[in-house]
């Protein structure tokens, strides 16, 4: 097991590398630089030495990659020192830029996988049992409506809805809150803020898992185990529960794992419309001030989320099924 | 001891042959909603080839005069903010959403389909290769990819389209590559290998073939998602641009500005998208159902 | 949904019509202290250094932490010629020497929220940096005061500033709300780098807080040399980069007002859903749309050509749709419109893409362009990536340039490659430009329309137009420099067809009502320090 685990964390290194220099390379060839955007970005006039002079304090005129003190060895010897540098636009530390937020997303993937979770396996079940009945129909239908809808045209759909319905019941309209509060500080207007987005992002979800959900249930009701049980007399909902339901969530739990990987500075287009300052709003910006360092790390702490969250996968799995361990 | 006499009947051993019709019409009954979507996918086809015969009006004319009218009898679906009919532009968008996503599907579902194989039955050095770039590849935020390739190469279609095909390859790539491991080590794949094919013969002819259920499934599922993420990057800015008519685009002018004062600006083209990725995803299921042994009906 | 009764709407357009357009009396009422004012900014925040940043995302959360020399009086914001003392006593002086030395009396007993003692010798130093920077330091307005010979400080409250030569520029430039004045202890001691991540100034509000990417707040300054203000005991200034969220946020009371402004739907909206409860203020605005052609492309190094691209847009009939969907209106020439030295509206219809008649103009386009030889041209039309004003009026523009029979696609950018591209690359056909600026001042604004001036993408010389505005420059009699601006004018857009004017933008902003004391002025830097705000409730 361990030298399963051992290769698992080798192989993780050349995917991290090679996602630092991905993005190095990508933001490069993107034209200009944050300080053409700073002292140029609106269009009024800036002095060429001016701009010369804020490339050479942020080392932007440094070698690309070869050679001992380059650019890159900036960006990757910053793991080395725990440094992970300043922000170009701000000037702040980017450990710093990136906690701000990063409780404010973490917190929207958490309540969306539970929003996403509590729709995704009753209904799956259901669909997978009642295969090919109209209920069957109406749960597909509903789960796909959640990935057909545009995101952001439903969450403006959300919020005008909640301003038009509560001025027409209580004369006054009523739009959650636009600032984020830490959840230990005043839980009511967190969640106020925060339970939309997380219906509109779970609703999203959900699609994809209860899909799953249900073909995993219509395989597992097939195999010979649920037979014999049926031929036992034993009753259908004790079959499901006890005896189909845990080997169908093996790859339910799988794509939730995935899943919630994603949501970590991935709900750009949620973080805009319902204007919350997480991961994915400092994504946009950054990449539209050509922060290089800051947009590094935003998206080496993606990367790193969702490799790590595959291998604790990859890991259980080989812990469940000892065929894999030994392939 | 008499043996026991087992008697068939001549005809039951002659398959019946019922005509393409018949079948067809067996299955849209055991697949309602994947028929209900390959008539979507149909319809849309139709309307993208024959645009221009069967549109009212001009997509891009602006006629301010007639600006933000709602639904009526010369403006079946209303008009925008420019005056331009919003069915036209539907219509005129279907050709644009199944441009995009036709070719970032087909593009994206073959290079999965190559590199998934070929990794699988090569294995090895090459396979781990492949995997570590395609592991970066998924782990990548598409939008960086998206920003970073438009940012660079403009916005337009073409680059819109190669912003939304890299990561459909490892998504491909990964699914088809389970597939084809399951197969690689069955007997007639070892026994072609003895008869001494060529590797590539043995990958075009016989791993290929087995592994087409995921792929088309796969590729009916990207048709969707390519046209939902241009929606996407159109809200953000980078997808087509003006006077271009385009779902994504039509639905980001309209939802935010006439949200409320002229909503069928908006809702229109959310409807118009969000039939199309349905319309996908049914036939990509009811494909899935019809051609996966295991779920198939008593 | 409220239904809405002929006597509701006739209400809201009555309030609507007196509160339109000029500053005059929004309340006679006296004004109540109290209350915290949120509001939300569409923009970021790169620095807190106003003397290096352009953008209104500084302004409007940073600038109530400062006070100016001078500025526009906050009562009359809309006037072009009414500047008020903010840290100096008295009226704005007149010149002595010839128009060329303006000497200012500074108020004693202002002190820095730090509680040291504002002098002459602090505003010294602002103006040192602003206009002579030391190596290396960048300053983004140098420009504007080109006729600054010496700035002075003879004693603790006395600023003379001493001039090459007399310039009508030079007042309206001092006005600048970049011009925030920092204390000379803190430059001395710390550098020019420390104002960029500090707040320390004299202004009506003390900063608090700025949670990067959510909000800045402050709180009121007691010592404040204005005696009485500010009435707010402080404000909130929410992050919303989202046009939508900015607008709802109105709506739900989350934010009572957004300094920038909306298109004309979203004001609509607001109206429809709140009735009285909403105000709104509107106003020209000291910016304008431009189309570009690069000189050194062919064929727009051909003047038919350029002339004709500015012909075919039809900006009367343009400015009576587009007001509808769009932050634009009124139809000017290179000056702001209504401005003493503005055209007036037959001036104007004797330019080149200004006669009331469409289809002259349109048949003389098409003329010009065969002579050219170049009847089919089809270019790439080159545009920011930002809706309001700029992609609703490009695609107006190639709907424009089609009714001429040119084929023209269009190429969008996010704005830091847009800006790249006019800058540096310079790989466009013909472009969207535009000419910003905060105070009005004519004189300074137009110099856009030369070859040689900084921001201008066109990649032209003019030697002519030089020598015009060089005249214009220099020129004390406000007669001359009307005749003079005519000129210029007509060089620029008609004869050589440098640039197009097409349409002046136009401000929105629909507030709560409960939001008293702000008057709206022509730009969305000026008139953002919030002293003379206050809450109705």
């Amino acid at each position: 097991m361990y030298k399963y685990i051992v290769k698992r964390l080798l192989l993780m290194i050349p995917t991290l590398f090679g996602a630092a220099l991905l993005v190095f390379l990508l933001l490069r060839a993107i034209p200009g630089d944050v300080c053409e955007i700073r002292l140029a970005g609106t269009g009024l006039y800036a002095d060429p030495a001016e701009i010369e002079l804020c490339r050479e304090n942020l080392g932007l005129n440094k070698p690309l990659i070869l050679g001992l003190d380059t650019q890159f060895t900036d960006f990757v010897g910053g793991y080395l020192t725990f440094d992970l540098g300043d922000s170009m636009w701000t000037g702040r530390p980017i450990t710093y830029e990136i906690g701000l937020r990063f409780k404010l997303s973490m917190q929207m993937a958490i309540m969306a996988t539970v929003v996403a979770v509590a729709f995704a396996i009753p209904l799956g079940i259901i669909s997978a049992v009642k295969q090919d009945t109209w209920i069957d129909y109406a749960v597909r239908t509903f789960s796909i409506a959640g990935i057909a809808i545009p995101s952001f045209w439903l969450g403006i759909m959300i919020i005008l809805g909640l301003l038009i319905f509560t001025q027409a019941w209580f004369g006054e309209p009523w739009m959650p809150p636009i600032e984020y509060v830490s959840p230990f500080d005043d839980l009511g207007a967190n969640l106020s803020q925060l339970i939309w987005p997380a219906v509109a992002t779970g609703y999203r979800y959900s699609a994809v898992a209860t899909r799953m959900t249900r073909s995993a249930m219509l395989e597992v009701l097939r195999e010979d185990y649920v037979r014999t049980a049926r031929a036992k007399g034993l009753m259908e909902k004790v079959i499901i529960n006890q005896h189909a339901l845990k080997n169908a969530l093996l790859p339910v739990v799988t794509i939730i794992a995935i899943e919630f990987a994603f949501l970590i500075g991935g709900l750009v287009v949620t973080e805009q419309v319902f204007n919350l300052n997480g991961l994915g709003k400092l994504f946009v910006e950054s990449v539209g001030a050509q922060d290089f360092a800051l947009t590094q790390q935003l998206v080496m702490l993606v990367v790193l989320v969702f490799v790590f969250t595959n291998l604790a996968v990859d890991i259980f799995y080989a812990w469940l099924d000892p065929r894999i361990r030994y392939s | 001891m008499s043996t026991p006499q087992i008697y068939i009947q001549a005809d039951d051993l002659v398959e019946e042959h019922k005509p393409w019709w018949v079948t067809l019409w067996d299955l849209c009954k055991r697949q309602p909603l994947g028929a209900g979507g390959a008539l979507v996918v149909i319809g849309m086809v139709l309307m993208a080839i024959f645009a221009e015969y069967i549109s009212p009006y001009d997509p891009e004319v602006n006629a301010f005069e007639h600006m933000l009218e709602a639904p009526n009898a010369d403006f079946w679906f209303g008009t925008d903010q420019f005056g331009r009919d919003i069915l036209t532009r539907l219509i005129y968008g279907a050709r644009t959403a199944l441009f995009v996503g036709f070719t970032c599907a087909f593009v994206g579902a073959f290079g999965g389909l190559v590199l998934g194989v070929a990794s699988a039955y090569f294995g090895g050095k090459f396979d781990l290769i492949v995997q570590r770039i395609m592991d970066v590849f998924m782990a990548f935020p598409l939008i960086i990819l998206a920003l970073a390739v438009v940012a660079t190469l403009g916005t337009g279609v073409e680059n819109v389209i190669i912003a939304i095909t890299i990561p459909f390859i490892p998504q491909c790539a990964r699914v088809v590559r389970s597939s084809a491991l399951s197969i690689r080590e069955i007997p007639y794949v070892d026994a072609a290998r003895a008869c001494g094919f060529s590797d590539a013969r043995i990958i075009l002819r016989h791993m290929t073939p087995n592994v087409m259920a995921p792929f088309l499934i796969m590729l009916s599922t990207f048709v969707g998602q390519a046209i939902l993420l241009e929606a996407s990057l159109s809200y953000l800015g980078l997808g087509v641009q003006e006077p271009t008519a385009a779902w994504g685009l039509m639905l980001q002018g309209g939802a935010e500005e006439y949200a409320e004062s002229a909503p069928w600006v908006a809702i229109f083209p959310g409807v118009a998208i969000s039939l199309a990725v349905f319309g996908f995803n049914l036939f990509g299921d009811a494909l899935r159902d019809l051609l996966d042994p295991k779920l198939r009906n008593r | 949904m409220r239904r809405s009764s002929p006597k509701l709407t006739t209400a809201v357009l009555f309030g609507c019509a007196l509160a339109l357009g000029v500053a005059g009396q929004a309340s006679a009422a006296t004004p109540k202290r109290g209350g915290i004012l949120n509001f939300v900014v569409g923009s970021k925040i790169p620095s807190y250094d106003l003397h290096k940043e352009t953008t209104f995302g500084v302004i409007h959360p940073i600038a109530p932490f400062y006070s100016l020399l001078i500025r526009i009086n906050p009562e009359n914001p809309q006037s072009a010629t009414d500047f008020v003392c903010d840290l100096c006593e008295g009226d704005v002086p007149k010149p002595t020497n010839g128009g060329k030395t303006f000497t200012f009396k500074i108020q004693k007993g202002v002190k820095f929220h730090n509680g040291t003692p504002l002098t002459a010798k602090d505003i010294k130093a602002t103006y040192d940096r602003i206009i002579f920077p030391p190596e290396g330091v960048p300053s983004a307005r140098k420009a504007f005061f080109k006729m600054v010979k010496s700035v002075e400080a003879p004693d603790d409250y006395t600023f003379v500033v001493n001039l090459s030569f007399p310039s009508g520029a030079f007042i309206p430039a001092l006005a600048t709300p970049f011009n925030i004045v920092y204390s000379k202890a803190i430059l001395d001691k710390h550098g020019v780098g420390w104002y960029a991540k500090n707040i320390m100034g004299s202004g009506p509000f003390v900063f608090v807080e700025h949670q990067p990417g959510s909000f800045v707040s402050g709180k009121r300054y007691d010592n404040y040399h204005h005696k009485g203000q500010p009435y707010l005991d402080g404000y909130k200034a929410i992050s919303a980069p989202k046009m939508a969220v900015r607008l709802n946020a109105i709506r739900g009371d989350r934010a009572a007002i957004e300094f920038r402004g909306f298109p004309p739907k979203a004001r609509d909206d607001l109206v429809k859903a709140l009735g009285d409860k909403i105000t709104v203020q509107e106003s020209d605005w000291n910016c304008n749309l431009l189309l570009v052609p690069n000189h050194q492309v062919k064929p727009f190094d051909d003047v038919r050509v350029r002339q004709a691209l500015i012909l075919a847009v039809d900006r009367w009939g343009g400015s009576k749709y587009l007001s509808k969907i769009a932050i634009v209106k009124t139809v000017g020439g290179v000056v702001f419109p209504n401005h003493p030295l503005a055209a007036t509206k037959s001036e104007l219809e004797k330019l080149h893409g200004y006669n009331p008649d469409i289809n002259a103009s349109r048949a003389l386009a098409k003329k010009l362009l065969a002579e050219a030889g170049q009847s089919n041209l089809s270019f790439e039309f080159h545009n920011r990536g930002v809706d309001q004003p700029y992609k609703v009026v490009g695609t107006w523009l190639i709907d424009q340039w089609a009714k001429i029979g040119l084929k023209v696609t269009q190429r969008v950018q996010p704005s830091p490659q847009f800006y790249a591209t006019l800058r540096k690359k310079k790989d466009f056909d013909v472009s969207m430009g535009f000419n910003c600026q905060s105070v009005i001042n004519p004189i300074a604004d137009v110099t856009k329309f030369l070859g040689s001036a900084g921001n201008n993408y066109g990649s032209y010389e003019d030697v002519e137009l030089e020598q015009i505005y060089d005249k214009l420059l220099r020129s004390g009699d406000e007669a001359e420099q009307r005749v003079l601006m005519r000129q210029y004018e007509k060089r620029a857009l008609h004869d050589q067809a440098h640039m197009g004017v097409t349409l002046w933008w136009y401000k929105i902003n629909p507030h709560r009502s409960y939001v008293k004391g702000w008057k709206i002025a022509p730009s969305h830097y000026l008139n953002q320090q919030l002293d003379n705000v206050w809450l109705d409730k």
